[in-house]
């Protein structure tokens, strides 16, 4: 009876935190204890509803293609209707879990982490809105609905980058993020508009019954570019390659921020949004191939970044890069389960990454550099053993979460191209490297004198224990209980693991692993010798390819080019046609004055010129003197 | 024979000549004059219209006394100015009456 | 025969009067000019005897020849200085108003030539004095009292102007 109830008011989920955002924006904000206590009340109600609306899927058989869906008119105009609503099928059931369930876990962890900061109240108050915009996009009925909310956590995600808005460098972080997402949403909403145009409605379940029809009757021209377009939103929101660059600034933000909005959650969107429009990318096979190898490559090229950073959250940042590349990888496959499945476990593992950082910067008392840590497993404990899961599922040790849903890519990507299969393994290669890189850095070897570390707080320590468990059983359990069949598009793909891949797969990471320890563990082999020996592609990897330079470069040849020229143009052609006339009329009036001669005989000339003129012309045109002068006939 | 085109043109051509003296002469009196010119060519015009067309009711030469009567007055109150205007700027030469200039 | 010594007559008169005015606007010397335009009045005045405006004639050589033109002469001995000769110049633009007059006297031309006119042929009135008072005291009365009112204030105004307005 409760997952009725939360079936049918599932709006309240994205209300509840909404509400707590106005309450804690008007009024609780100078109040830090209310403002935390609201704020995580309204998570918690969310995530019970959450819950229930996860058992109601099931119970009541709410299927991928029989969604729970509800509309209310919004705007209603001659020829223009879009609706608000919910549309619940399982698929959406799972993120409003994941969303709610990581939002609850990190305001817990903010209390800790946040506790003696000025903006405490701020914070908790753009948690709460992010919490309410990233729920009801997840909850979208129409493309509309969802770019709505899309701009909502962008402007959330760039309100949270600059939290600390006194430093520069968070600042700039926040502009950049912004400017960049917006990129993307140009495309997606003119992706949008056309799709209007092309079928007079923007609706999910609506279109998902027409689009195929189309198809069949018009081909797939059009609908190519628009798929295109709509595509460059996630590219942009997710990360993806050439347009990633804003996320590993993003960790300007507090950790709890990056935890949330920048590894588990926002970034996702963009993944969810392809999911959602699946129907549109599943009957058009160019744009599946490009967002495959988008992704892949993105995957690559992320973790060959991440190979030789040295701060800690930028090693997580590029770490979120690369597999929301695989997430975009599976999409393209077109295997939305196991790219939903690595959504899932990804939250899990990587928001208990991040918060265990957090833990560790905040005990060290903010210091970024891992080469500035070491020998961390003695004085703090538990956030070492929650980083070793964290590591161990991310790269794919089996029976951690991360083995089930990195192997169910693999072997998406293995039935359908062999290039790609083989750039997968080598990105979860250098993954399971880097990150044992990092564990092995930060927590062995020996202690650096200067840093005095102290275990962290209860309230941040009962986010992670939560977390590491849900990234110990967040994969065995819902392979176990045929995740497949519920979240997926079309056919249920539920063949289970292949034991040749995951075997391979396996035996890599702990390949990888041992790597990491002969470098940086035992020193056998030395890490300067090894960027010595090759420098250039040590300097490509730790400057980030230089692409931020080169899109600096761009900007400043060519949009502030455009720029002078424009000024140019305003100031000599607009301004000058202004002027012009202006001193036109001033040289002429100068002219014109020296007429004015105070001859009176000049201007009675002049006069008698002008009626002569109008009489000559009466003359020659009156018809009694046209007859006498020309004659014939007038 | 003589009719009344022939007035007329002798009256258009005296017009003519009182106009370019206007506009021509550097004196004011010679103005004054070619004033004097033009409303007696307009004064031919009436009586040669009123003998032609209605040579009973002399309603032109009626006009003609009056006209007559303005010009003298008008030669008058002229010559007054003029003499006002040598009294105080002690010249009666047009191009140096040009105050009226920018 | 009377035709005759009639056009003979006009054409004389013509010639006395468009000559003499002529003459008034080319002379450079003043009073040249000023008697010249004594002689086209009186040619002026013959033209009227031609059309049978005999009182007309009369008042003309009385009033204009008699007056006018000696008030002009009074006008131009009274603002000289010197010399008489060469105070009638002519301007520089000589030649484009004469164009432009030349221009205007075609256009007239053109209309007195090309308007059908009407002419009546009633007899002339005998007695022009009596026909012009008995209009002048009729029909036209109120025109006769101001044309009356006209002249006192054109007398007082001259008075008033040549004495100097504001120097009592």
């Amino acid at each position: 009876m409760f997952t009725q109830y939360a079936v049918h008011h599932a709006w309240f989920i994205p209300l509840l935190p909404a509400v707590a955002f106005v309450v804690i924006g008007f009024f609780l904000r100078r109040t830090p204890v209310l403002s935390a206590i609201v704020a995580i009340c309204m998570s918690m109600i969310s995530f019970t509803l959450a819950l229930g609306i996860g058992y109601g899927v099931v119970a009541q058989h709410i299927t991928v293609e029989q969604p729970f869906v509800e509309r209310i008119p919004w705007v209603d105009i001659a020829g223009l209707s879009i609706n608000m609503g919910v549309y619940l099928d399982p698929m959406a059931a799972m993120m409003l879990v994941v969303v709610t369930l990581v939002s609850l876990l990190v305001q817990i962890y903010s209390i800790g982490y946040m506790q003696g900061d000025d903006g405490f109240g701020r914070f908790f108050a753009y948690l709460s809105l992010f919490a309410a915009a990233m729920l009801g996009l997840i909850i979208a009925v129409n493309f509309v609905q969802l770019f709505v909310f899309w701009e909502l956590v962008g402007l959330c995600s760039y309100l949270l980058i600059g939290y600390y808005f006194h430093k520069v460098s968070a600042r700039e972080a926040a502009k950049k993020a912004f400017m960049t997402t917006r990129i993307g949403d140009f495309g997606l909403l003119i992706g949008i508009l056309m799709l209007q145009i092309l079928f007079g409605t923007v609706d999910f379940a609506q279109l998902t019954s027409t689009v195929p029809e189309y198809v069949k009757e018009y081909g797939t021209g059009m609908l190519t570019v628009v798929a295109l377009l709509i595509f460059a939103g996630p590219l942009a929101k997710s990360g993806q390659f050439p347009l990633h660059v804003w996320l590993p600034d993003a960790m300007e933000g507090p950790t709890p921020v990056s935890a949330l909005i920048h590894a588990a959650t926002m970034v996702v969107a963009g993944v969810y949004l392809v999911a959602r429009a699946f129907f549109l990318y599943s009957v058009l096979p160019d744009v599946m191939l490009t967002v495959a190898w988008i992704g892949g490559f993105t995957a690559c090229f992320a973790a060959t970044i991440a190979l030789t950073q040295r701060d800690l959250k930028r090693i997580l940042a590029y770490s979120t890069v690369s597999q929301l590349g695989y997430m975009m990888l599976a999409l393209g496959v077109g295997s939305v389960t196991a790219s939903m499945f690595h959504l899932m476990t990804h939250a899990f593992f990587k928001a208990l990454l991040f918060l265990s950082a957090g833990a560790v910067i905040h005990g060290l008392h903010n210091k970024n550099d891992i080469f500035e840590m070491g020998g961390l497993r003695h004085k703090m404990p538990v956030t070492f053993v929650a980083t070793a899961i964290g590591v161990l599922s991310i790269s794919g040790i089996p029976p951690f979460s991360g083995f089930f849903s990195k192997d169910d890519i693999l072997l998406a990507v293995s039935q359908v191209s062999t290039p790609l299969y083989v750039i997968a393994v080598v990105t979860a290669f250098m993954t399971a490297f880097y990150m044992s890189r990092m564990l092995i850095v930060v927590f062995f070897g020996p202690e650096n004198p200067e840093n005095s570390p102290h275990e962290a707080p209860v309230t941040m320590m009962i986010p992670l224990v939560v977390l590491s468990i849900l990234s110990i059983i967040g994969g065995y359990i819902p392979y176990a209980y045929h995740f497949g069949e519920w979240v997926r598009f079309g056919v249920a793909t539920h063949e289970g693991l292949n034991f040749n891949i995951a075997l391979l797969s396996t035996l890599l990471s702990i390949v990888a692993m041992l790597l990491a320890w002969l470098v940086y563990g035992s020193g056998k082999v030395s890490p300067d010798l090894l960027s010595a020996r090759f420098a250039w592609l040590y300097k490509l990897s730790y400057h980030k390819y230089y692409i931020d330079e080169l899109y600096l470069w761009l900007n400043h040849t060519f949009v502030d080019g455009l720029g002078k020229v424009l000024y140019w143009v305003d100031i000599n052609i607009v301004d000058g046609i202004v002027n012009g006339l202006a001193s036109m009329m001033y040289r002429l009036g100068d002219e014109l004055r020296h007429w004015q001669t105070g001859y009176l005989q000049q201007y009675g000339l002049v006069l008698f010129g002008a009626i002569l003129i109008m009489v000559a012309y009466l003359v020659l045109s009156a018809p009694v003197f046209v007859t006498a002068l020309w004659g014939g006939a007038y | 024979m003589i009719g009344l085109i022939h007035y007329l043109t002798v009256a258009a051509v005296l017009f003519v000549i009182g106009v370019y003296g206007i506009l021509t002469k550097r004196n004011i009196v010679a103005i004054l004059m070619c004033i004097e010119l033009m409303l007696n060519a307009v004064n031919i015009n009436l009586v040669a219209f009123s003998r032609f067309m209605q040579p009973d009711v002399l309603t032109g030469q009626a006009f003609v006394v009056f006209t007559i009567t303005v010009a003298a007055a008008e030669v008058a109150v002229g010559l007054a100015l003029v003499f006002r205007v040598y009294h105080d700027h002690d010249t009666v030469h047009i191009d140096k009456l040009n105050r009226m200039r920018w | 025969m009377d035709e005759l010594v009639y056009n003979i007559a006009f054409y004389i008169f013509a010639a006395i009067t468009i000559a003499s005015a002529i003459g008034v606007v080319t002379k450079p010397n003043l009073v040249h000019s000023s008697l010249l335009l004594a002689l086209c009045f009186i040619g002026i005045s013959g033209l009227y005897v031609l059309l049978q405006a005999d009182f007309l004639a009369a008042v003309q050589i009385l009033v204009y020849s008699g007056a006018v033109a000696i008030l002009i002469v009074l006008g131009i001995m009274l603002t000289q200085r010197s010399s008489m000769e060469d105070t009638n110049q002519n301007s520089g633009w000589r030649r484009g108003t004469a164009l432009i007059c030349g221009c205007f006297l075609v256009v007239v031309l053109i209309v007195i030539a090309t308007t059908p006119w009407h002419y009546s042929s009633a007899l002339v009135a005998q007695d022009t004095p009596s026909v012009i008072a008995q209009l002048l005291l009729t029909d036209y009365m109120v025109a006769f009292e101001v044309a009356a009112v006209l002249l006192l204030g054109a007398m007082i105004g001259a008075i008033a102007l040549a004495k100097g307005g504001k120097e009592e």
